[in-house]
């Protein structure tokens, strides 16, 4: 389809604001630019169009299964969505006097004291605004707490093999060295391994339990004494959180601080790649070095401030506020009993499908496991030529959104999988015959999979052409 | 109290399809002493009451009919088309496109927000967003480090929330870090060139700057090259409806807060970190690059491009952590800007301007002076003849949120909402308190 600029017609436009009311104001000539910018030039109809046709070509939650593993693609309430555009939160501005803020202030205060308790945490802030985001934050605090007791040495992070490829871009980012741990035959840390790494330079563990293989590591315990008996700090990437809120808490099995996904675990919409929100948990003995613009409370209401030690600002203001409210309203929703009701269907979907699809596909580490599980593919595509590549874009042309492919890097030709506590078992099980049928395909006819999807928008893309002549814009004819 | 669809009864089947007797039993690999045994925060709620709850706690705001404070964040005027097309479920529930074959739509948006980002700036090249201005600011600078050349330089006119994120950023990854000092409220070339050297990365300089004026950016620039640093320019987009374009100054990289286009005050967020380079430097971009190629029919289509640099490829070599940017909020600009049209957008920078000045023009007559005579945009310094403190609170009784108080002086910021009707306002109501 076209361009917007390619449906631009000279002197189109829509009247959305009146002529300027006050004197005409003369900047010099060296100040201005030499021709307008080249926008496109419309009306509210086309604009209308345009878009309701992009939107066709675009697979949402609402459009169908989408089960993109490590992604927790649950449905995302209307309701959050109307809260966040009241206009008491979505037309304040951030520096607006305190007093004048309260409300704001106290969403703040009341999400960080809900999710404090869903993760074991003492104090949080909500100012990064991703989970990358988020990791780079509790990495610096980490980076902080050790240099602030003079303790120079650490410069360490210790990474699973089957982690987020964010985790380690996060550590270099905030300094360190990253150390790589390989994982055991059982898909958990593989604790001799892990000995061998740790010392006097270890700053800390990132770790997602349950990890990218959906697996819960039943040796957490001994995972964080071992990093801190050498004085390293445990840090817990909440990617995956929705497996266990509710049911046990990261400040309970050891780690010291915290990321956490909003726009996974609750529920506010990913807006095809962002806005997200990341919040970082600590405990109490690093919460004097969180970031600036701390909300706080005492007898005259809540207040803005600094901690003493503080780490720096991350980003501007309070962070990705909108995405806050809409991670309240969800949490106030749930309660006590949905929070542990979400993670539990979330758990039971994920084994009930993966029960389902052991019979067809190999399942990389095959024991309960938690929200996720992995398939690997390797012996489809040694039989059959069929890789997971193909199983995914096969699954398109059924209105379902492939799992995620390739990943973990440690499993081969891997499909991962994460169905959500808000999919029924029905959509579950017309998914599972979509993935019979596409294996049965494999077997009596390979090639019409590869050259898969045969019924969207387009056909496979040339990635290799894309990055080799890049063309990153639009190329007037002028 | 939830949006679990399926009841007991058909819970109970997928159980026994697994084998086991309860979800609890899912669960026995986590260790039985740290299982949580009450988890201790409200019972759920229905949909009526959360919402009550909601709008309780927005009504504790205070919400200004009318807004003289910039300083980072902007009221304009949102086209009732840009919510209408950003809150289509399709965009609002997508995760990244990484199956092109179903995320035209996203994609399409993406390449035409770089698009129309590089028309702004007068640059080459444009990524997908990154989380806000301060953050575009901090990246720019890890973009121009070389092997030989770990310093920044930074103009002391910047907005200070953007300097915070910059050091921190900077601290982190061991970049020697240096703020011009002054007096004044623009930057002087001499003290930038007591700084240049061989080992200087980059420059930074915010134009407008945080109180409102024109920077010599084609002059700084200059100065900047000849020690082979790069030079960046922090922008508002809005202004660029008029001002020189960073590419007509020869600035390597420009970044801003794209918040003025198309989306609210929020509060401080979700904001728009957007990011614009020459076209050497696109493999040092950070995040989501969207390119166009064809499909395997020889159509046109677009897909997530260059990940070479990213991190789910290079993992800790990778050109930065990022993997969430700001889509939606890329999507608000760009249905923004679309829907202003060239001359919209001229049209809403010119009212700026003229506003901006008119409200100048007015509150010298009430003792309110300009502490600066060079050329500015939409906003300026002033002296203040009163307590500011009491001159915020007596005019926030009139639900006028006055300029941001700084030390004794006040930063004000004047839009195309501030009309002549609501200027006037501010005058005579300040009039009722001095």
């Amino acid at each position: 389809m076209k361009l917007l600029f390619e449906e631009s017609s000279q002197g189109r436009h829509l009247d959305l604001i009146p002529d300027c009311d006050t004197p005409e104001y003369r900047l010099s000539d060296d100040a201005l630019r030499k021709r307008q910018a080249r926008l496109p030039e419309l009306s509210e109809v086309d604009l209308s169009r345009h878009y309701t046709q992009l939107a066709k070509q675009t697979h949402g939650v609402n459009d169908g299964f989408y089960p993109l593993g490590s992604c927790t693609m649950k449905y995302n309430p209307r309701i959050d969505e109307e809260m966040a555009g009241l206009e008491g939160f979505a037309d304040i501005h951030p520096l607006q006097g305190q007093d004048s803020v309260q409300g704001s202030l106290e969403v703040i205060y009341r999400t960080k004291e809900l999710l404090c308790e869903i993760t074991g945490m003492d104090d949080m802030t909500l100012q990064p605004a991703a989970g990358a985001h988020g990791e780079y934050t509790g990495l610096l605090l980490i980076r902080k707490y050790h240099l602030d007791r003079g303790d120079t040495e650490r410069v360490n992070i210790i990474v699973p093999d089957s982690a987020h490829g964010t985790n380690p871009a996060s550590a270099t980012m905030a300094g360190f060295k990253v150390i790589n741990v390989p994982s055991n035959a059982e898909g958990g840390v593989d604790l001799d391994e892990l000995r061998k790494v740790v010392g006097k330079d270890t700053a800390g563990l990132m770790l997602t339990n349950p990890n990218t293989l959906g697996l819960f590591d039943p040796n957490i315990l001994e995972i964080t004494k071992i990093i801190h008996e050498v004085g390293g700090l445990c840090y817990y990437d909440g990617a995956n959180l929705n497996a266990i809120m509710g049911r046990v808490r990261p400040g309970d099995m050891g780690f010291d601080c915290i990321h956490l996904n909003l726009h996974k675990t609750f529920a506010t919409p990913h807006g095809g790649g962002g806005p997200g929100s990341g919040p970082v948990g600590c405990k109490e003995f690093l919460r004097d070095y969180l970031p600036g613009k701390m909300t706080g409370k005492n007898e005259n209401g809540y207040y803005l401030y600094t901690p003493a030690k503080t780490m720096g600002q991350v980003r501007s203001f309070y962070g990705n506020f909108l995405v806050v409210v809409k991670a309240l309203t969800y949490i106030l929703t749930l309660g006590k009993e949905g929070v542990k009701e979400a993670s539990g269907k979330a758990v039971l979907n994920a084994n009930y499908m993966k029960e389902r699809l052991r019979k067809y596909y190999d399942v990389a580490y095959d024991t309960t496991c938690m929200h996720e599980f992995v398939l690997c593919l390797e012996r489809l595509k040694k039989e059959k030529g069929v890789s997971a590549m193909d199983v995914a874009k096969a699954s398109l042309d059924y209105g379902i959104h492939p799992p995620t492919m390739y990943f973990p890097l440690i499993v081969h030709e891997a499909l991962m999988f994460e169905p959500t506590e808000t999919e029924s078992k029905e959509v579950i099980d017309e998914a599972v015959d979509v993935y019979v049928e596409i294996y049965e395909k494999a077997q009596s006819d390979p090639e019409y999979l590869h050259s898969a999807p045969h019924h969207c928008p387009i056909t496979r893309p040339n990635e290799t052409e894309a990055a080799r002549n890049p063309i990153l814009k639009y190329e007037w004819q002028d | 109290m939830g949006y679990v669809p399926d009841s007991a009864l058909k819970q109970k089947e997928m159980l026994k399809v697994i084998g086991v007797d309860s979800v609890d039993d899912l669960y026995h690999q986590v260790p039985e002493e740290v299982r949580l045994k009450d988890l201790n925060i409200p019972e759920g709620k229905s949909e009526l009451e959360v919402s009550r709850i909601m709008k309780g706690l927005a009504a504790k705001n205070v919400h200004y009919s009318s807004v003289f404070r910039g300083a980072g964040s902007y009221r304009h005027y949102i086209p009732a088309i840009v919510r209408g097309i950003t809150s289509k479920e399709e965009f609002l529930t997508a995760y990244t496109p990484y199956q092109a074959e179903i995320s035209q739509g996203v994609l399409q948006s993406i390449f035409e927000y770089q698009t129309q980002i590089c028309e702004l700036t007068g640059l080459d090249v444009s990524n997908a967003s990154v989380y806000d201005g301060a953050v575009a600011a901090a990246e720019a600078i890890f973009m121009s480090l070389e092997r030989n050349k770990n310093e920044a330089i930074i103009a002391g006119t910047i907005n200070p929330e953007t300097l915070e994120v910059i050091k921190t950023y900077c601290e982190s990854r061991s970049v020697k870090l240096i703020v011009l000092e002054g007096e004044g409220y623009k930057t002087d070339i001499g003290e930038l060139r007591k700084h240049l050297s061989e080992q200087t990365a980059c420059f930074y300089v915010q134009s407008p700057n945080y109180y409102g004026v024109i920077e010599d950016v084609e002059k700084l620039a200059e100065a900047v090259h000849e020690y082979k640093a790069r030079m960046i320019e922090g922008v508002n987009p809005i202004s660029l409806g008029l001002l020189k374009t960073p590419g007509e100054m020869n600035v390597d990289i420009a970044v801003g807060e794209g918040q003025p286009l198309g989306m609210s005050l929020g509060f401080g967020g979700p904001y728009l970190g957007f990011m614009a380079c020459t076209k050497e430097l696109t493999r040092r971009l950070p995040g989501r690059i969207v390119g166009q190629t064809t499909d395997s029919q020889g159509n046109r289509c677009f897909v997530l491009t260059l990940q070479a640099r990213e991190q789910h490829i290079r993992r800790e070599k990778a050109s930065s952590n990022i993997c969430s940017n700001e889509a939606l909020c890329a999507m608000t600009a760009s249905v923004y800007l679309a829907s202003m049209g060239p001359s919209g957008l001229e049209k809403v920078a010119r009212s700026c301007l003229n506003n901006a000045h008119y409200l100048e023009q007015e509150l010298a007559k009430l003792g309110f002076e300009r502490v600066s005579k060079d050329e500015y945009f939409n906003e300026f310094v002033t002296t203040c003849p009163m307590d500011p403190a009491v001159l915020e609170k007596k005019l926030s009784e009139k639900e006028i949120l006055m300029g941001l108080v700084l030390n004794d002086r006040i930063l004000w910021c004047a839009t195309e909402l501030n009309d002549r009707n609501d200027i006037d306002g501010l005058i005579e109501a300040i009039k009722e308190v001095i």
